[in-house]
């Protein structure tokens, strides 16, 4: 192995070098989400400037350190101080403290998150003992924003594929053991043990054997798996190969999903880099053991994340899934046993054997073991990519590192597992946070999307968006999904639009047991879940919206109406330039009125009102009859014929 | 025979299997904006299955389209975050803008208009996609900016 040695020798020397020499450090953090906020532009400004000044400052772009509310973020490192990490660096921002900080030597506390590495800087926290920072344990993240992920140098550097060194010089089923001993169970979904899987591989009689990795990530609302391939790609390669070599395949596959361009190409660069370095195909290491990765772009398709469906879709056919058993682990890709991993259980893989089993099992609870990461998303102040120990309760994840609701709103629900998980209620805040606590109270885990709802959020609403997309997501291969996730999406959509009847509810409820006990694949049997939990914890909200024909949190259209305060309205005739069906009328600096005939309640009015004046007006439930000239009759809904 | 020549180009990269049917069908894609009828039949020439099957796969994945792309591709998240932080009334603007409806191109090819699952910059949302680049943070007010000006500037 002394050739990996020789490299990693190398590549310390180079890290240390890089840290400790006499020019500035500037990591741009330049994953998706920084883009989209204007990283490319910070990073251009800092490019342009150094040359200008003829500086040698090393510009580094790297993943991205979470939290998505500081975007884009930017670390300066000056010779003999800490780090410090800058929140929101637009272009702007960037050539303020290059004037600033740069030119001159005043660190922009106020712009500062914290400090990273030795050493203080006054007024500026140590970034991982603020709020956010402090309740994580960052172990798969650990060197997502702080290294260059299109350099296998400084992954290698960081202790990089230690983990498939030791793993190498053990038996395939000593690995497998040390994956029992610190008890990973899948970060995909399920929460499967990973051993019992790799085991039932192994064990599989058969020359030929598959790995994949599961990089679909579906679920709305989750980008864990994008933010670590983008961040650091080659701890989910390591992971790989040491799968493959506990279960003995030969050949591996990425199944990403096209949705992330840069992460595919973050993948396709890690993958040459490690062919280079000998840690990919023939003979790795000297060691006799071969494995190649392929990556497989999928083409949008949620149902693809489900095992059999992705298998078909690797396959190059329709993602339709297919009952089990058999299991993939037996008879999967062209019939031979497979094992499909998720991308954090693979990158927990490569710490595992890096580590040791009890170093991994130090965090989390009894049944879940280690740490985990959650995209903490939604209506909470402080949204971002988190990693905790399993056990951490709602409350500490969304009120201590989130910093609570926007606007500070009332919390209402926080949403998780995606599609296949539920809605958790207030009084649940206080529950922990692991595998079993979640599918009591009628969610799952999943892949770890949160996201946080406040008390604008309508419950019904939600559950009505979920089986919208179940539905649309539906392969259609078995009638209960098909028919089943159509039909309660119907039903929906009634008690959204004030069309249900108090029967509903529980035909709801019966339906939904009805999809879960039928459905072919996982698809099924968890959509109806977003359904029954916001029954169970919102049946009220069902009620209202029923009976009542109210929308309390304002959001269902056909159950809320506007109106213009003429005591308010000072005629500036703002909404009735916005109205996009011209239901509004009235003589400039005279009140204006909604005519309700006309009105489609988009809303339009209600967002330009100036809020000086705040005369439009949201109300919930139904138009009076009172507002509706004549005819007297109640509005007919828009695209009826006329009663002749 | 132009055509021809670019399809052939994309095929030399692949033996023509099964399991590269789904890649060859994004480098079509790719290289044409969207799946031409001709090439469909070529494709099922080249990799040896009926033209049936071919359609049976690309009308599976949602990513597949069989008329052409407007010159800007704007997709609008429909993700959980981005719905509850009001994503879509920034669809309804967008629609309203445009003119067209979601999965709609405009007639004179300058604006598709699409959703999609989720983008996963889930912790700005609500985000939209302009051709590949992501756009965070939007609002109705913005996204009336962006595209109202541009929509009606471009088509007088
Ligand atoms: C409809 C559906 C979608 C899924 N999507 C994903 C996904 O995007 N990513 C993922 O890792 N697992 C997904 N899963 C779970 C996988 O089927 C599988 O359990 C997982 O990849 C196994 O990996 P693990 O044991 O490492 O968790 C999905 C399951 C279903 C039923
Ligand atoms: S929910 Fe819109 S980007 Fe994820």
């Amino acid at each position: 192995m002394s050739e990996l040695d020789a490299l990693r020798q190398r590549a310390v020397e180079a890290w240390e070098r890089l840290q400790s020499g006499q020019g500035v450090r500037i990591l741009v953090g330049t994953a998706t989400c920084g883009r989209s906020a204007g990283a490319l532009e910070a990073l251009e400004v800092f490019r342009s400037e150094a040359q200008r000044r003829g500086a040698d400052w090393r510009l580094i772009e790297v993943g991205c350190i979470g939290p998505c509310y500081a975007e884009p973020i930017v670390c300066i490192a000056k010779p003999r101080r800490p780090m410090v990490c800058y929140q929101s660096v637009t272009a702007e921002r960037a050539r303020q403290l290059i004037d600033r900080y740069l030119d001159g030597d005043d660190p922009a506390a106020e712009h500062a998150l914290g400090t990273l590495g030795d050493g203080t800087i006054d007024g500026i926290p140590p970034l991982f003992e603020t709020p956010v920072f402090k309740a994580q344990v960052r172990r798969t993240l650990r060197l997502c924003g702080l290294i260059d992920p299109t350099n296998i140098d400084h992954y290698l550097a960081h202790g990089g594929y230690g983990g498939l060194e030791k793993a190498l010089r053990m038996q395939p089923e000593e690995v497998i053991e040390e994956v029992k001993r610190s008890g990973l169970r899948g970060r995909g979904g399920a929460g499967f043990p990973t051993w019992r899987k790799w085991q039932f591989c192994r064990d599989a009689p058969g020359e030929v054997k598959y790995l994949v990795c599961n990089a679909d990530e579906g679920d709305p609302g989750a980008f864990m798996n994008r933010s670590l391939l983008e961040g650091d790609p080659h701890s989910v390669l390591e992971g790989m190969l040491v799968a493959g070599y506990a279960i003995g395949a030969r050949h591996g596959y990425i199944y990403c999903r096209a949705e992330y361009p840069l992460a595919l190409e973050r993948l396709a660069v890690a993958l040459d880099q490690a062919r280079g370095y000998g840690l990919l195909d023939e003979d790795i290491l000297g060691s006799g053991f071969s494995f190649d990765i392929q990556v497989k772009e999928g083409a949008g398709a949620f149902v693809c994340g489900e095992e059999t469906a992705l298998i078909a879709s690797i396959e190059g056919r329709r993602g339709m899934p297919r009952p089990r058993p058999p299991f993939p682990a037996v008879s999967g890709l062209w019939g031979k046993p497979t094992i499909i991993n998720n991308v954090e259980t693979l990158a927990c893989v490569s710490l595992i054997l890096r580590h040791d089993p009890e170093w991994f099992a130090r965090y989390g609870t009894e049944k879940s073991k280690g740490t985990k990461t959650f995209a903490l998303v939604g209506n909470v102040k402080r949204p971002g990519l988190v990693e905790v120990p399993l056990g951490i309760t709602l409350r500490e994840m969304i009120f201590d590192i989130g910093g609570g609701l926007v606007g500070d709103k009332r919390f209402k629900a926080v949403q998780t597992g995606g599609p296949s998980g539920g809605c958790i209620p207030a009084d649940l805040l206080d529950m922990p946070v692991d595998y079993d606590s979640l599918t009591a109270a009628g969610s799952i885990m999943g892949s770890g999307g949160m996201v946080v709802m406040d008390e604008e959020t309508c419950m019904v609403d939600v559950a009505r968006y979920f089986l919208d997309f179940a539905q649309k997501e539906s392969c259609g291969e078995c009638t209960p999904c098909r028919l089943g996730t159509r039909q309660l999406a119907a039903i929906l959509e009634d008690a959204c639009s004030g069309k249900a009847t108090p029967e509903d509810i529980d035909l709801l409820a019966e339906l939904s047991e009805g999809i879960k006990a039928g459905s072919l694949c996982g698809l099924g049997q968890t959509a109806p879940n977003p359904v029954l939990t916001t029954i169970r914890y919102f049946r009220q909200e069902y009620e209202v919206h029923i009976q009542q024909k109210r929308c309390p949190a304002l959001v269902c259209r056909q159950l809320l109406w506007y109106r213009i305060d003429p005591e308010l309205c000072q005629g500036c005739q703002l909404c009735l330039k916005h109205c996009p069906v011209e239901a509004i009328q009235g003589e400039k600096k005279e009140p204006h009125t909604i005519d309700q005939l006309k009105c489609t309640r988009c809303g339009a009015c209600f967002e330009v009102c100036p809020p000086k004046s705040h005369a439009v007006q949201r109300i919930p439930g139904q138009v009076p009859a009172t507002e509706t000239p004549a005819p007297p009759k109640p509005a007919p809904a828009a695209g009826l014929p006329e009663e002749t | 025979m132009e055509d021809t020549r670019r399809l052939e180009a994309v095929f030399a990269s692949f033996e023509g299997r099964q399991d590269e049917l789904i890649a060859i069908l994004q480098r079509v894609q790719a290289e044409f904006g969207y799946l031409p009828s001709e090439a469909m039949r070529r494709i099922a020439r080249f990799v040896g299955v009926p033209e049936s099957s071919v359609y049976a796969v690309a009308t599976f994945y949602t990513q597949f389209r069989f008329t052409p792309i407007g010159r800007n591709h704007i997709m609008v998240c429909r993700g959980t975050s981005c719905h509850v932080r009001g994503a879509p009334r920034i669809l309804e603007v967008l629609e309203k803008q445009l003119g067209i409806r979601e999965g709609e191109t405009t007639p004179d090819r300058e604006y598709s208009l699409e959703t999609v699952a989720c983008i996963g910059a889930c912790g700005l949302s609500p985000c939209i996609m302009v051709n590949k680049r992501v756009e965070a943070r939007m609002s109705p007010r913005k996204v009336a900016q962006r595209f109202g000006k541009a929509a009606q500037g471009e088509r007088t």
